[in-house]
Order: structure tokens, then sequence, then C-alpha cells
């Protein structure tokens, strides 16, 4: 047993830590730090840098323009770019679509898509859930009714993130309800100009309209544009949410917020908001968060390790989301603690940037709102809980 | 002992719990929010009506000399509608100074204003570069002519915008002491920001502003007395407001419990979420308890009145985080829209506990006076 990196792993990371700081723009970085607006074109500019180096798409199959990497360096990866301050990808394109293209797409889809969505020509939304299809996802009900060579989709999708932003969408549409409800479930691409879809925003808690209604009325969408088999896209669904186990707990991410946190503590001490008392209880706290990172950070890597041993349970991925999902929601109470009565104005709805000598306490507590949202998406912590319960424990 | 209220208590109670309840809906409130003033003028003129602005207020200025547990009464209503008119700002904070420390002659020309809705008063006191909640600060004041002069930088003043009269604090050579200053004084500048909580929250900038020497509440040096007392009462008043959207949380995420329907059953059916259900319960009359508590401190000696207001601060603040954050959650994605009332109760609750010192700083008080209770003789 041994912690170090390997010689190989140690080199690589410094290849991506020298890219990183000689690529990512100057004002994306300073952008990532301050916690500003990022526009789509931001996410846009930094993906194609990210393609044309050949590393939007790591986890793709080589053969689609993926790394033969280890689980290690898959791991080195993503912790550079988080401590780099690099934005993140479109998780739409890059970890959800890409990859079910790649499984189960046509030569002809794939020819047609793999390519513009590494490089986001095209900007892909999720259209899965719905007014009443939220955890219990298989019992949508939007359908999709064959008529000739074309589908044609009425009902509503609710909560599709970038929907206002998005080309296409990939969907999950119900083609036949006789059966049980994961059958009769297809999994379609749809392009979002297509006569009859209406996107509404909605407002969250955090002051932002990221989240969207997306309303279908009479919506023609060509056959060709079915994924995998008609009734089958359950299973491509699977595949999709269960893709990416290495960053799902977002240890990077948690690292750097926690050195901003130390960068803030510093600052707040100085200007003479934190009383000694303060400082030593905030830098208690910190303590405490940093064991547990570095306890998670620990357990990662053991999956990581695992993973290259081609084995591990797959229960590993929900306890990484679980205890992840927490750690980034602790981080952010933290700092909506520190901001204090500071804190109470919301940033305006215009994206102006933050205040740079503000340090985060302008953009704090809506930081701390929005994270509310990761345990909530992506299979909530309590449908995780149940399948660690499900699968490790036998119950 | 006895936990019930009297009969006016009971009517207190019904009254504005049915204002609020008919009046001011979460379709209201959203409309409210969406006007230039973020408040809705007509709901404020309502509590007027009722005679609620002159609640604590001396008979002999007007009022209806309201004690603790009426404050409580009102403020747990309030804050069952999320109401984000100026009462906590005008009534408790800057009334609580004019009750504890103007002159007869000041509250003879304050009070009927307030009292009638039609003036708008705010404390401004943080500031920063200072601790999150201190009775120190540093705009100075200093005598010029026959009264003072006022240079400084004011944040989190709450209603700033709509503020006709702001009392300052500031440092004078006998210490902190507080001022009226006219918002439209030459030198005042306000900049009026939304609160994430709905609350309008303002920066107040000061520059060479003269006030006449009558502007002066109590004496020079009198500033950090008078706030101490001041804050103790406001925060009694806060523990009761978070009462109030605790409940309204609790009852709304209840409610979703029984009628969200996933894999064919009511979500309140899972275990899982009905032992959260019933914590949140559990915090809720923890926090109710401790609202009694401070509303019956108010006029216990100054040791025991602030260690309990203390403890109950402290108290609310763990329950509201705890109820704030297990109700979105419980409500899935629904919990994080401005859509909808959860939501908003969240950051409310978040917002009182940033409030006249947070959860920590009450706990560290209480520390300094080594407990809530007294030491045994
Ligand atoms: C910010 C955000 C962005 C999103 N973006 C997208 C998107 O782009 N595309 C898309 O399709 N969807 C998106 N979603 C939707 C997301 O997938 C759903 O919110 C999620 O599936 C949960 O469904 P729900 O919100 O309807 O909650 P519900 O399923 O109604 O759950 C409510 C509560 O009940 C709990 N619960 C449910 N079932 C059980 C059980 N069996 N045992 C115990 N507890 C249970 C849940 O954990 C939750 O606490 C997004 C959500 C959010 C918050």
């Amino acid at each position: 047993m041994k912690l170090d990196f390997t010689p190989e792993e140690t080199a690589f990371r410094d290849e991506v830590r020298t890219f990183l700081k000689e690529a990512l723009p100057e004002d994306l970085r300073r952008k990532m730090i301050n916690r500003d607006h990022l526009t789509k074109e931001d996410t846009v500019r930094w993906q194609r840098i990210l393609n044309a180096r050949g590393w939007a798409v790591t986890h793709w199959p080589v053969e689609y323009g993926g790394q033969a990497w280890t689980p290690a360096q898959r791991y080195i990866f993503q912790e550079e770019m988080a401590l780099a301050h690099a934005p993140e990808g479109s998780p739409f394109n890059v970890n959800m679509i890409g990859p079910v293209l790649c499984k189960f797409g046509t030569p002809a889809q794939k020819d047609r898509f793999l390519a513009v969505t590494a490089n986001i020509d095209i900007w892909w939304c999720q259209g899965f859930s719905e007014p009443g299809a939220g955890s219990d996802l298989a019992s949508l009900k939007t359908t999709a009714v064959r008529d000739g060579d074309h589908y044609v989709l009425n009902g509503q999708k609710i909560w599709t993130t970038q929907a206002q932003h998005a080309d296409w969408m990939f969907g999950l549409f119900r083609t036949d309800s006789s059966g049980k409800k994961q059958q009769g479930i297809t999994f379609l691409l749809l392009d979002m100009k297509t006569p009859g879809i209406t996107v509404r925003p909605i407002e969250t808690i955090d002051g932002e309209h990221d989240a969207n209604e997306v309303f279908f009325d009479d919506v023609r969408v060509p056959v060709e544009n079915v994924i995998g088999e008609e009734g089958r896209g359950w299973d491509v669904a699977k595949h999709l949410l269960g893709s990416e186990r290495s960053g799902i707990a977002r240890i990077g991410l948690s690292k750097e917020r926690l050195s901003q946190l130390r960068a803030l503590e510093s600052r707040l001490a100085a200007d003479g908001t934190l009383t000694d008392e303060e400082q030593r209880r905030l830098a208690h706290k910190l303590a405490e968060v940093e064991v547990e990172l570095r306890a998670l950070e620990l357990t990662q890597l053991r999956v990581v390790a695992a993973d290259a041993h081609g084995g591990g349970a797959n229960a590993a991925a929900s306890i990484l989301k679980v205890k992840g999902t927490e750690m980034q929601q602790r981080m952010t109470e933290l700092v909506a603690e520190l901001a204090g009565p500071a804190g109470l104005a919301m940033p305006d709805h215009d994206h102006a940037p933050n205040d740079p000598d503000d340090g985060w306490i302008g953009a704090a507590a809506p930081f701390y709102f929005t994270m509310r949202k990761v345990s909530i998406f992506g299979g909530s912590n309590e449908v995780q809980k149940n399948i660690i319960a499900k699968t490790m424990l036998g119950l | 002992m006895d936990f019930d209220l009297n009969d006016e208590q009971k009517m207190l109670q019904e009254t504005v719990t049915r204002f609020v309840a008919e009046t001011y809906d979460f379709q209201k409130r959203e409309h409210a929010l969406r006007t230039p003033d973020g408040w809705s003028r007509e709901a404020y003129a309502g509590l007027a009506e009722m005679g609620l602005l002159a609640l604590p207020f001396a008979e002999e200025d007007g009022g209806f000399g309201g004690g603790g547990v009426e404050m409580m009464i009102v403020m747990e209503a309030l804050g069952r509608g999320l109401m984000v008119e100026p009462y906590f700002a005008t009534v408790v904070l800057a009334g609580g100074v004019l009750r504890h420390g103007a002159s007869a002659q000041q509250r003879g020309d304050i009070v009927p204003g307030i009292a009638a809705g039609e003036r708008i008063l705010t404390l401004a006191h943080g500031e920063k570069g200072l601790p999150r909640h201190t009775l120190a600060a540093r705009t100075t004041a200093s005598a010029s002519g026959d009264g003072w002069t006022l240079d400084g930088r004011k944040i989190a003043v709450l209603h700033g915008q709509s503020a006709d009269t702001f009392i300052v604090s500031a440092i004078t050579g006998e210490g902190l002491s507080l001022f009226l200053v006219d918002a439209a004084a030459a030198g005042v500048t306000v900049e009026g920001k939304r609160g994430y909580d709905g609350v309008p929250v303002a920066t107040l900038a000061l520059s060479g502003v003269n006030v006449p020497k009558d502007a002066l509440i109590g004496a020079t040096g009198q500033g950090e007395g008078i706030l101490a007392r001041v804050f103790e009462e406001a925060t009694a008043a806060l523990v009761a407001e978070s009462v109030g959207a605790m409940a309204e949380t609790f009852d709304v995420t209840v409610d979703y419990l029984k009628t969200r329907q996933q894999f064919g059953v009511a979500i309140g059916s899972f275990q899982a979420l009905q032992h959260r259900a019933v914590e949140m319960l559990m915090q809720l009359e923890l926090s109710r308890s401790m609202a009694i508590l401070a509303a019956l401190s108010l006029d216990s000696d100054a040791d025991q009145r602030s260690r309990n207001i203390s403890a109950a601060k402290a108290q609310i603040g763990k329950s509201g985080r705890i109820i704030g954050q297990e109700a979105v959650q419980m409500h899935g994605a629904i919990g994080i829209t401005a859509e909808y009332k959860v939501g908003h109760a969240f950051k409310r609750l978040t917002a009182i506990d940033a409030l006249l010192g947070d959860r920590d700083w009450h706990l560290a008080r209480l520390v300094e006076k080594r407990g809530v209770y007294p030491a045994s003789a």
C-alpha cells in the first residue's frame, strides 16, 4: 500500500498543470475566482480550447476523441482543472449525450453529432424530468406517437437546465403505455427549433434563470432521431445516469473552494470583520471540513484504484455522490455564515461582475442557496441511500 | 406558571393571523416584491389600521404599551406570511431606539407618524471592516456650530431606500452616540438593493452631513447602552418571526409529503422522509419554547435577559437551518424555485440567523456568561 502517485502520474500532472497555466484565458480564470456569471460563450470558448488539445471529452472512447487514460489520470485531470479555476464544460454534451451516442448511436448519428457535440457547435439540454416524474422517472408521460416517418410529441418536461440556450434536446418519451412503465420509453433527439416547442423560464432561489419548462405541442421528430430502439430508452437512460463515477465526489472543486475560504478567512481577519475568537472558531470549522474532505478524497482514490482493477461495487458511486454533495453544501454554508448581514443584498439580475475586493461576500448567499440543488438532482441523496441500502446492505 | 394567552392577547393573535392569511398570500407578496418599493404600502397601512405599528410604544406616546408577548404574537404572524414590510426596521429597531433613548419631545414628534404608517425610520449601524455583529462603529460625529457633522458609511440598512429618517450610530468624544438623520439632508447617499430574503437593504453614505443639536438621541456616549437594550428586544422579535416562518415551512412541507406522488405512493409514506419531518416538528417546538422564553425575559434583570435571549437566538439559528434545508430537500426541485413559498422561507430563515448575531455569536456570549443557567449560589 502506498499513497504517492507514480513518476508517470506525477509527470502527467505536471503536463496538465502547465497546459492549464498557458491555455486558460485570464478573464475566464478571474470570473471563476470571483464567482461571476459565466455566459454560454465563455463555456463554449473554453471547451474549444480543450477540444483543440484533445482534452474536451477525455472519457469518451479513443476512436471518438477520448483519451486512453487510467482512472488515476482522469482523477488528476479533474483535480487540476478545478484547482486552476477552469470552467466546466457542458455536462449535457460531455458527460451525457456524448457517451450515449458513442455506445448506442448508429454510424450516421455518430457522424452527424459526435464532433459537433465535443466542440459544442451544438448545445444540448436534457429532457427527462416531468412534473409527475422526478425520482420516479419511469412514470414519465410525454408521448411520442408514430406518424409515418415521424414521431409526434405532446406533453411537458420540467427543470430542463439551459433549455433557453439549447440547440438540441435529448429526452425520454413514451411510445407505449401498455406494459411495465420502464418499457415503452424511447430516447429521442430533437432540434429545439422544431415548431410546437415552447420554453418557459423558471426562476430559482439564487436569482438565476437556468431552469425551464419545455412544452410540446404536436412536435414532429424524424424517426431517424431515435437512439437505440423504440421502447428501449430506459436502458439508454440508465447507461447515461450511471456513467462517470470518477468525478462524482468533485473533490477538486471542494479543494479549490476550501482554498478560497482560507483566503476569505485571512482577508476578513485582516480587515477586522473577524474577531480573534471568531477566527479561532472558523479555523476549527475549516479543520473539521478538511478532515472530511481528506477522508472523502482517500475514499475516492480507493474507488479509482478499484476501477483500475476492473472492480468495485456500483454503490460506491452513490457513497461518493452523497458525501461529495454534503461537502460542497457544507462549504457554502460556511461562506454564507462568514458573509453575515453584509451578504444580505442579492446580486443584480444583469450579472454584473461581483466586487473583487468583496471576496465572495456579495455572492455568498446565492452560492449557498444554489448548492442546495446538488443533493436533489443527479439522483437525490435519498434515492442514492436507497440504492446503497439495497445493493450493499441487501436490505 | 401559565403558558396561556389572556383574552386580549388571543384576540390580537386571531386578528393579525387572519389579516396575514387573508391579505398577504404568496401571490400578493410576489407582487409586492416586484413594485419599485419592493414592499406593499397597502399591507403596511393595514398593519397601521389594526394599531400594530403603535403596539410597543407607551400609551403617553400614542401607543398601546404592548410587551414581549404581544410583540411575539405579531412577529410570529408576520413570519408566517414572510412579510417584507418595514415593521421590524421601523417599529422594532428604530422604534426601540426611540422607546429606550429618545426624549419625550422626539417621541412626540415621531411616534405618531410611525403609528400611522406615514413615516419610515430605520437604524443604520453596521459597517464594513467591523465584526458582523457589534456595538462598535467608525462613523464619526463631530460638534460643529450648533449641531453635529456626520461622516461614515453604513451597510445592511434594512429598508434604507424607503426611510425618511435614519437613526445613525456614530462616535463622538464621549463614545457611541445615536443621531436622527433626515434622508433628504445634504451629503446623504443611499444605494438600495433587493435583499435575498426579499427585504430591501441599503448602504448609507454620510459625507459631511450636518444635523441640528436636537438630532442627538439621549446624551453623547449613551449609544451602546441604548443599542444593547434595543438589540435584545429586537432579537426576541426576530426569534418569534422565525418561529412563524418555521411553522409555515413545516406545514407546507407536511402537506407536500401527503400530496406529492412518486412510485405510485405519497412520498410521505417513505420512512426516510417521515423521520425527517418529525425532526422538523421537534425543532419547531423547541424554537417556539425559546420564543416564549425570550418574550418573557424582556423585563428580567439584564444578566438573565441576555442569557435567555442569546439562548433563544442560538436555538432558532440551528432549528431554522435544519427546517429550511430539510424543507427544500424534501420538496425536490420545486423547493429551489422562486415560484414556490418554501424557498423564500428558507432564505428568510437564513437572513434571520445572520441578523443581530448568528448562532455562533450568541453561543459565544453564553460561553462568556458561563452558560444559560445562572451559577448556583
Ligand atoms: C437545479 C436543477 C436542475 C435540474 N436539471 C434537470 C435537467 O436539465 N433535466 C432534467 O431532466 N431534470 C433536471 N432536474 C430534475 C432532477 O432530475 C429532479 O429534481 C430529481 O430527479 C428529483 O425529482 P423531483 O424534483 O421531482 O423530486 P421528487 O422525486 O418529487 O422528490 C421529492 C423528495 O422525495 C424524496 N424521495 C423520492 N423518492 C424517494 C424514495 N423512494 N425514498 C425516499 N425519499 C424519496 C426525494 O429525495 C426528495 O427529497 C434538475 C433539478 C434541479 C434541482
